[in-house]
């Protein structure tokens, strides 16, 4: 569980299938007898919270810090030796850390499962699962959807995490961003040989009339850019309001990570578009799902 | 002149890799890892039909290189060849390709990769041919060869 490249669809389908079940009341218990180290090399609000809840509410026991500053890196000590001490500790370990790679180069060292909370502005898969859980649920399906994903379409991990799962299904994809934060052209070359269909734009009402089925909204990170000015240029750059729902049809079903800033407004928040709360909350049957695959207790 | 030597001085035992573009032979040495071993000689800006620059050649002596070897000098220098000598004559006429995977060779140009950060053993596999370009394994960012991403062997 280090990266989205590393899986199939059916690898996929697995999950969103099992976090399902899970969320319907199945694989009561699932991580019972089993310890969970949580290490959050970085600081984290909803990945940390909603991982430690799915081990409590699967019956498993949870440990690990939530600040560096109390680890013993503060000493000193490796990350690889940290991660091979921690190892005969657990069952299992979820490390999130801000170096890209530090969870693949935990698996050389671990003997139990790892999974990836995000690992600098590489990959956060958990992320990814619980969006397609997500989907999948609110469509009956992942194959032939139109989605939009707007925002910070060069730094964001999430937006190319989800892209690549997206591509797997066979979406449509819209790309909306300021000219500067646009998606990648190594990642638009990968969709091409693909032969998925994409285009891109530069506000979210250039999508109106696309009949989006999901708009999927991220925050421009502040903590990713090196250049404050570059910052400054793109902050607050975009904003969906009822209006802006209104314009994209009554179909569409607006999505984001969280936290959100200002890009989308509160008004929005009740409309039944608006599933980006739900979404949040998928986060615990889809990360109980994972727990319990990766130790056994949901074969 | 005509009668001056074009060769480097022939060697017994050992393996010949010709064909390298001007300046790139002591780049070869590098990535190869025998600067600090054994003997090895180096001629440089032999005119060419391939290379209007010039052609390099590297000699190394009582040394066969593998073909992981081989095949990581074709990340400089993809038509450079190959001959392995034994007793004096050519035993073997290697043809390199591009290798799939790349170990301990590159840097990840990515500051904030683990093997930069973090110690992580460099590897990269091919992501294309026609561009040289290699996915890292840790960060996972495309990135093209360049002969200053190149270093000794880690």
């Amino acid at each position: 569980m280090i990266s989205l490249r590393d899986m199939t669809t059916e690898d996929l389908w697995k999950i969103v299938n099992t976090a399902g079940e899970v969320k319907r009341g199945g694989h009561e218990g699932c991580l019972r007898g089993k310890t969970i180290a949580s290490l959050f090399f970085e600081p984290s609000t909803r990945t940390r919270l909603s991982f430690e809840s799915a081990v409590l509410k699967s019956g498993g026991s949870v440990f690990g810090f939530a600040d560096p500053g109390a680890s013993s890196q503060k000493k000193g000590e490796s990350f690889s030796d940290s991660v091979r001490t921690v190892t005969g500790y657990c069952d299992a370990m979820v490390i999130r850390h801000p170096v890209e790679g530090a969870a693949r180069l935990a698996t050389e060292v671990a003997t139990v499962p790892v999974i990836n909370a995000g690992d600098g502005a590489n990959q956060h898969p958990t992320q990814t699962f619980l969006d397609l859980f997500t989907i999948h649920e609110e469509f009956g399906t992942l194959e032939g959807l139109k989605i939009g994903i707007m925002g910070d379409l060069k730094y964001g991990r999430t937006v190319h995490s989800l892209t690549h799962a997206m591509s797997l299904f066979g979406a449509e994809m819209v790309f909306i961003s300021p000219p500067s934060l646009k998606m990648p052209q190594s990642v638009l070359e990968e969709l091409s040989a693909q032969g998925i269909s994409f285009q891109t734009a530069e506000r979210p009402e250039d999508a109106s009339g696309m009949k989006l089925d999901v708009l999927y909204v991220t925050r421009i990170q502040k903590e990713r850019f090196g250049d404050p000015q570059e910052y400054k240029n793109v902050a607050h750059s975009y904003r969906i309001d009822r209006s802006t729902v209104k314009a994209l049809g009554e179909q569409v079903r607006v999505m984001h990570p969280l936290p959100r800033v200002d890009e989308i407004h509160e008004e929005v928040d009740s409309t039944p578009n608006a599933i980006y709360f739900r979404q949040a909350h998928n986060g615990v049957p889809t990360r109980q799902a994972l727990l319990g695959l990766v130790t056994g207790g949901i074969q | 002149m005509t009668d001056r030597a074009y060769k480097v001085y022939a060697i017994e035992n050992g393996t010949v890799i010709d064909h390298i573009p001007t300046p790139m032979a002591l780049k070869v040495v590098e990535i190869l890892g025998i600067g600090n071993e054994g003997i090895f000689t180096i001629g440089v800006g032999f005119l060419s039909k391939k290379h209007p620059c010039g052609k390099d050649i590297v000699k190394i002596e009582n040394r066969i290189l593998l073909e992981s070897e081989t095949d990581t000098i074709a990340l400089i220098a993809p038509e450079a060849t190959i001959n392995i000598i034994r007793d004096g004559r050519v035993s073997e006429k290697r043809k390199i390709s591009i290798p799939r995977t790349i170990h301990g060779v590159m840097e990840c140009p990515n500051p904030n990769c683990a093997t930069n950060k973090l110690g992580a053993s460099r590897h990269f596999s091919l992501e294309s041919k026609a561009d040289m370009t290699y996915r890292c394994s840790y960060c996972e960012r495309v990135t093209q060869v360049r002969p200053e991403n190149l270093t000794a062997p880690l």
